[in-house]
């Protein structure tokens, strides 16, 4: 079943999703929120794809387009070699084991009436992964135990838990039928400071054991550094870099990159003293009707004319660096 | 450089069913003449609470400010009725407040023009038509375009940064003294919130203000800050000037702060060094340091002995904490 060689798990082709925006009585459809805007990328197996960008810059809905939560308008999702694009739902859930998904809000993302064993333990039963009542119990037990929970705290309920603990019984339901390619959605970033640490190491040495591969989507760059072996930068719909970790921060090339780099404040007054910043003037763009050619270029500090022209293609300058500008 | 504002051990309380919620339990922090402050920690720490009890804004009940003093302009601004003229003189005039939550502080029925007029028509009792000079010129200081027209414009009909910066214009337009910031750039992007404390630090030179930042972000106020308060469970555990927090930290809970956040200059590969434990719950909480059931250098002295008061350690720089990290420099490197 392998068109790809065996180390992509996960490749995307001209992604694009488009939201309707309906008006009126008959909800006509007056345009398109473009919050993917063909995008290719490819996800090694065991690697982390770190994508980061700003808020509405497609980076949750490409996730959520991956995992075939949205039917996406256009483009090829290719997984584990099968396009998985346009089947249809019943077709979709013997990949939906292999896939899944670690939500940003361990508040929100967990049913408050459902007890913490229930809510791991759910895929498992969904899926019919396990074929006993006995199965089931170790099972779940195993999985809090992997997580760094105290399998005795299965009866209780989410709200007896603190964040940082809600955010591992997220982990466990998203392990639970033994994924090989986990969507990370912002996991840290709803949690305190002093916990974030500990979801980031648990994320790592579950990676190492169970030989996971993340798409790591977060707008922290230090935390996405840490974690990704290779980072795609978008804005406003687009993929504007993707490169290996260490390119992207030592030698950013998208004029957005080094801005959003610079931006990034370090915690610590010595080096912020030589640090010079790039302040990006404006806001982003609507989604809705971006700017013609390179989205960016109304905000860009090197932008000529011809940035207006045409959408600039993501090349390859080398080295597996990719970068969408023509000033490049 | 003459002080501006001084609080003293400043005490603030929310009675629950639950019992009686030490929300800030004896802060001091003084706050210079043209000075940016840091006060940085984590959710619940106190540190919004005690900010708005400088102002007076603790909803009572269940709320209440039980003990201190705040110290502005040679009163003690605790001693003025919540709402009485004193006090209303004192909040959004001479200290102005800038919130987390720009949608949610700026009313979205009244336009921008309506809000940012109304401080000066009440402080300086300005004429409608000079305030809203005042207000088109703010907002041009502060960086919105064609002023004069999004005067008229609501709230909703401008981005998240936009709110903040009208945030800012609504701050300055009485001239404050002082201004609290209570985390303003936490709900925005990262490019936006280098615009936003960009203008900030402008804003402090332009208007010889003084700015106090509440964030839980300890890069934020790395670049601005001259001084820096951490704080931990109502307290404040260490303070001293930026340079010293971020290049000699003292406290263990400030190094481990340092140490559980990756850092975009440091080689990579580092494994983060999470702190044990939870922040505490602080309700009911031993006389003992709220810090030393996570900490990994307590000694015998911290679980008998009270939390310790501050004490200097050198210069400037001050923790509240019984051990002598300097001693144990051994244990801090293979930790």
């Amino acid at each position: 079943m392998n068109s790809l060689p065996n180390d992509t798990i996960l490749e995307v082709e001209n992604l694009k999703m488009y939201f309707p925006v309906l008006r009126g009585l008959l909800r006509k459809k007056v345009a398109d929120v473009k919050a993917v805007d063909d995008i290719s990328f490819k996800v090694k197996r065991s690697e982390t794809l770190g994508l980061v960008g700003e808020t509405g810059c497609g980076k949750t809905t490409t996730g959520r387009c991956v995992l075939r939560l949205y039917r996406p308008t256009a483009g090829k999702i290719l997984f584990e070699g099968k396009d998985i694009t346009q089947l249809p739902e019943g077709k979709i859930r013997p990949f939906r084991r292999r896939m899944s998904l670690i939500f940003q809000d361990p508040y929100g993302s967990l049913d408050p009436r459902q007890s913490a064993g229930s809510i791991v333990g759910e895929p498992l039963k969904t899926h019919h992964m396990v074929s006993s009542n006995g199965e089931y119990q170790d099972r779940v037990e195993e999985l809090f135990r992997t997580v760094g929970l105290d399998p005795s705290m299965t009866d209780r309920v989410p709200h007896e838990f603190s964040g940082g603990q809600r955010q591992r019984i997220g982990i466990g339901r998203a392990l639970a039928c033994n994924p090989s390619f986990i969507v990370c959605d912002e996991p840290i970033s709803a949690l305190d400071v002093s916990i974030q640490a500990q979801i980031i190491n648990l994320l790592q040495e579950l990676q190492e054991k169970l030989g996971l591969t993340y798409l790591f989507i977060a707008h922290d760059l230090s935390v996405v550094r840490h974690i990704s072996n290779r980072l795609a930068v978008m804005y406003l719909g687009r993929i504007v870099e993707i490169t290996d970790w260490k390119a992207l921060y030592e030698n950013p090339l998208h004029p957005y990159t080094k801005a959003l780099l610079s931006a990034v404040p370090i915690p610590d007054p010595f080096v912020e003293e030589k640090r010079k910043r790039i302040i990006l003037q404006g806001d982003v763009p609507s989604a809705v009707d971006p700017p013609t050619g390179c989205n960016f270029h109304p905000r860009c500090p090197i932008a000529i004319a011809e940035c207006s022209q045409a959408v600039p293609p993501l090349r390859d300058i080398g080295g597996g660096h990719e970068v969408a500008c023509i000033r490049v | 450089m003459s002080v501006l504002l001084n609080v003293n051990n400043l005490k603030t309380q929310f009675r629950t069913e639950r019992g009686v919620v030490k929300a800030v339990d004896g802060v001091s922090y003084q706050v210079d003449e043209h000075e940016i402050v840091g006060l940085v920690g984590e959710s619940g720490c106190g540190k919004s609470v005690s900010q708005l009890s400088v102002l007076q804004l603790i909803p009572d009940p269940p709320g209440k400010i039980v003990g201190g003093e705040v110290i502005f302009d040679g009163h003690d601004l605790l001693k003025f009725e919540a709402n009485g003229a004193e006090m209303r003189s004192v909040r959004g005039g001479k200290i102005a407040m800038i919130f987390q939550e720009p949608m949610t502080s700026l009313n979205p029925v009244l336009t921008i023009g309506r809000q940012l007029t109304e401080m000066p028509e009440l402080h300086f009792k300005m004429d409608h038509e000079a305030a809203r000079e005042r207000a088109i010129e703010l907002l041009k200081l502060v960086g919105i375009s064609d002023a004069a027209d999004r005067i008229s414009s609501y709230p909703h009909q401008f981005s998240g940064g936009m709110r903040q910066r009208v945030m800012i214009a609504m701050a300055l337009s009485c001239n404050p003294k002082i201004i609290i910031a209570d985390e303003p750039t936490t709900a925005v992007d990262v490019t936006t919130q280098a615009q936003l404390l960009e203008l900030m630090a402008d804003m402090v030179e332009k208007f010889n203000t003084s700015l106090v930042i509440v964030t839980h972000n300890l890069g934020v106020v790395a670049r601005y800050a001259n001084r820096i308060y951490v704080m931990y469970a109502g307290r404040i555990v260490e303070s001293s000037t930026s340079k010293d927090i971020f290049g000699d930290p003292r406290h263990p809970y400030t190094i481990g702060l340092l140490k559980s956040v990756p850092r975009l200059d440091e080689p990579r590969g580092r494994k983060l060094v999470p702190i044990d434990g939870l922040p505490p719950n602080l309700i009911g909480m031993p006389p003992t340091c709220a810090f030393m059931p996570r900490c990994p250098y307590r000694v015998d002295k911290c679980k008998r002995e009270p939390w310790p008061e501050l004490r200097p350690v050198e210069g400037q720089h001050y923790i509240s904490c019984y051990v002598d990290i300097r001693e144990r420099q051994d244990e801090l490197v293979t930790k």
